[in-house]
Parts: C-alpha cells; sequence; structure tokens
C-alpha cells in the first residue's frame, strides 16, 4: 500500500516537473522572434545572428533539461522507494 | 529504458565492469581512428585527389569557425574543438545503428566536460595570472564571491547534463514510439498476425527528428559552448 502510494505520487511528480518546459519554450520562441527580426534588419550577419540564436537556445534550455532529469529520475531510477 | 548494460568484468582491482557504454566508446575510437588513417593517405601537393579536396576543405571550416568564435590568438585549440565534435556527433550517431550512444551515459559526458574544465582552470590562471584570476572572483563586489563560486561549477555541470540530457530522452522517446506502434498493431491485426506491422518505416520518419537532428545540433552545440567559454575565460 506505501508502495502504491509513493509510486502513483512519484508518477504525478515526474508530470509536475515536465511543466518547467513551458519556460524554455517561451524563452526560445522569444529569441528566435528576435533572431528573425534582425536578420530582416540586417540580412548579411544572418550567420553571425543564427550561431549567437542557437547557443543562447542551448542555455536557456538547461532548466528544461533539469526538470527532464528529474522525472527521468523519479520513473526509471526512483530513490523513494527505496526509503520506505 | 535501462542503464547501460554490464558485459563482463575485467578482474583486477576486484573487477571493473565494462559496460555497453564502454564497448560502444571503443567502437566510436576505433572508427576515428581508421578514418583519419584512411583520409590522410596518400597526401600530395600537386594533382590532387577529390579525397583530399573534402579533407582540407573541413579542416580549412574548421579552423575559420574557431577564428570567428575565438579569436586569431587562439587558433591552436582547434584540434582539440575538432576532436570533441567529430567524438560527439559520431558518439551521438551510434544510437541510429541499434547501438547504445555512448554520450547517453553521464560518465561519458562527464568525462568529456571535465577535459574542458581542466583547460578552463589552466588557461584562466595561464592568462590572468593566479592573482588576477582569484580578484575576478571577487568581482564587481566582494558580495558576489559565493554567486561567482557556484557559477564555475555551474557551468560545466549544466553542460554534461544537456548532452546527457538530450541524447538519453532521444532514447526514451524511441522506445516509447516502438511501444505505442506495437499496441497499435496489436490492437488492429492482433487476429491476425503478432507481427508490429505499425512500427515497420514509421519510427524511420521521426527518428530524422529525434536522432539525426538532435545529435547534430547537440554537437554543434557543445563544441560552440566549449569555444565561447574558453574564449570568456582567457579574455
Amino acid at each position: 500500500m506505501e508502495k502504491a502510494i509513493v509510486l502513483g505520487c512519484s508518477a504525478l511528480g515526474a508530470g509536475i516537473a515536465m511543466i518547467a518546459g513551458l519556460g524554455p519554450g517561451i524563452g526560445q520562441g522569444y529569441a528566435a522572434g528576435k533572431a528573425a527580426e534582425a536578420v530582416g534588419r540586417q540580412p548579411e550577419a544572418a550567420g553571425t545572428v543564427t550561431r549567437t540564436l542557437l547557443t543562447g537556445c542551448a542555455v536557456a534550455e538547461s532548466t528544461g533539461i533539469y526538470s527532464l532529469l528529474i522525472a527521468l529520475t523519479l520513473i526509471f531510477v526512483n530513490p523513494l522507494v527505496g526509503m520506505l | 529504458m535501462n542503464g547501460p548494460e554490464i558485459l563482463f568484468y575485467i578482474p583486477i582491482f576486484g573487477g571493473l565492469p565494462v559496460t555497453e557504454t564502454l564497448r560502444n566508446t571503443w567502437i566510436v575510437m576505433a572508427i576515428l581512428i581508421l578514418l583519419s588513417l584512411w583520409l590522410t593517405s596518400g597526401m600530395k601537393m600537386q594533382g590532387i585527389s577529390k579525397k583530399q579536396v573534402v579533407v582540407e576543405q573541413g579542416v580549412k571550416m574548421l579552423y575559420q569557425m574557431v577564428e570567428d568564435t575565438m579569436g586569431k590568438d587562439k587558433l591552436f585549440f582547434a584540434p582539440y574543438i575538432g576532436t570533441l565534435f567529430l567524438f560527439v556527433l559520431f558518439s551521438n550517431l551510434m544510437g541510429m545503428f541499434a547501438m547504445r550512444a555512448p554520450t547517453a551515459d553521464l560518465n561519458t559526458t562527464a568525462g568529456l566536460i571535465l577535459i574542458y574544465f581542466m583547460l578552463n582552470q589552466y588557461f584562466a590562471i595561464k592568462c590572468h595570472g593566479l592573482a588576477g584570476r582569484l580578484k575576478g572572483f571577487v568581482e564587481p563586489i566582494p558580495v558576489m564571491l559565493p554567486l561567482n563560486i557556484v557559477g564555475e561549477f555551474s557551468t560545466p555541470i549544466s553542460m554534461a547534463l544537456r548532452l546527457f540530457g538530450n541524447i538519453a530522452s532521444g532514447i526514451v522517446i524511441t522506445s516509447l514510439i516502438y511501444q505505442a506502434l506495437t499496441w497499435v498493431s496489436n490492437l488492429v491485426f492482433g487476429g491476425i498476425t503478432a507481427f508490429p506491422v505499425f512500427a515497420v518505416g514509421i519510427p524511420a520518419v521521426l527518428s530524422i527528428y529525434f536522432d539525426v537532428f538532435t545529435d547534430v545540433m547537440q554537437a554543434y552545440i557543445v563544441t560552440m559552448l566549449t569555444m565561447v567559454f574558453l574564449a570568456m575565460a582567457m579574455d
């Protein structure tokens, strides 16, 4: 019974953790929009803008990756079950 | 999704486990060594072959990229950057050949980033001197000291976790797709055959995004971030 509760709450927790995917999505979309604007204004700088955009997006993605790792940990290598 | 399988133990120090990750890393290393030997064999000054033209163009592009990103005085990083890119690219693409990608293991990515971290510390001290380096921690105001120290370690940790998370999530998504397609084919053709009809062909289309695109992108991003952070630490 206790194990069932812990497992169920871990699955819920994994789902809730992935809500953090919202943040990088909004941030990267905003950055991509600004990059499109910049290329529209200065088409000759397209290479530099794209490079900067990709690097920035990769850094902005960190929080999403952290939440993904927490979700994966909760599902596949649940540390909470061992505490029972 | 399971962790990498342990294939056998090396009987020293009470048994060192050799995992799938380690075996696939050796395969990648063998491919890279043989490829470099083949590509650099028979190089000439006059009447060059098509192979040599392609290789020279690739090396030129690498040096151009390092120069654009890091500056002309740091061109000596180009071999390291190129090796890092090729190793991460080939490791990521292993997943396409039904082998577990070595980069889907945190040990591999942490090892790669450890190399970067050591280089970063060495060149930061070499360029600024030990006193200048320590002084950098209390800038712009001394209150920032704890934040600067945390920032020094969080950058490499997040780089390792980013590569690992992206590739591992690709494996998870691929296995979920296969499970779902098997379930659907059992639902539709369950009475006729046990063979998962839908699991043929459809995953290949999806893996263009989840495997090829993500893998090439992550290899590029890791090298790019390494270059940017190394250049930042030295300037």
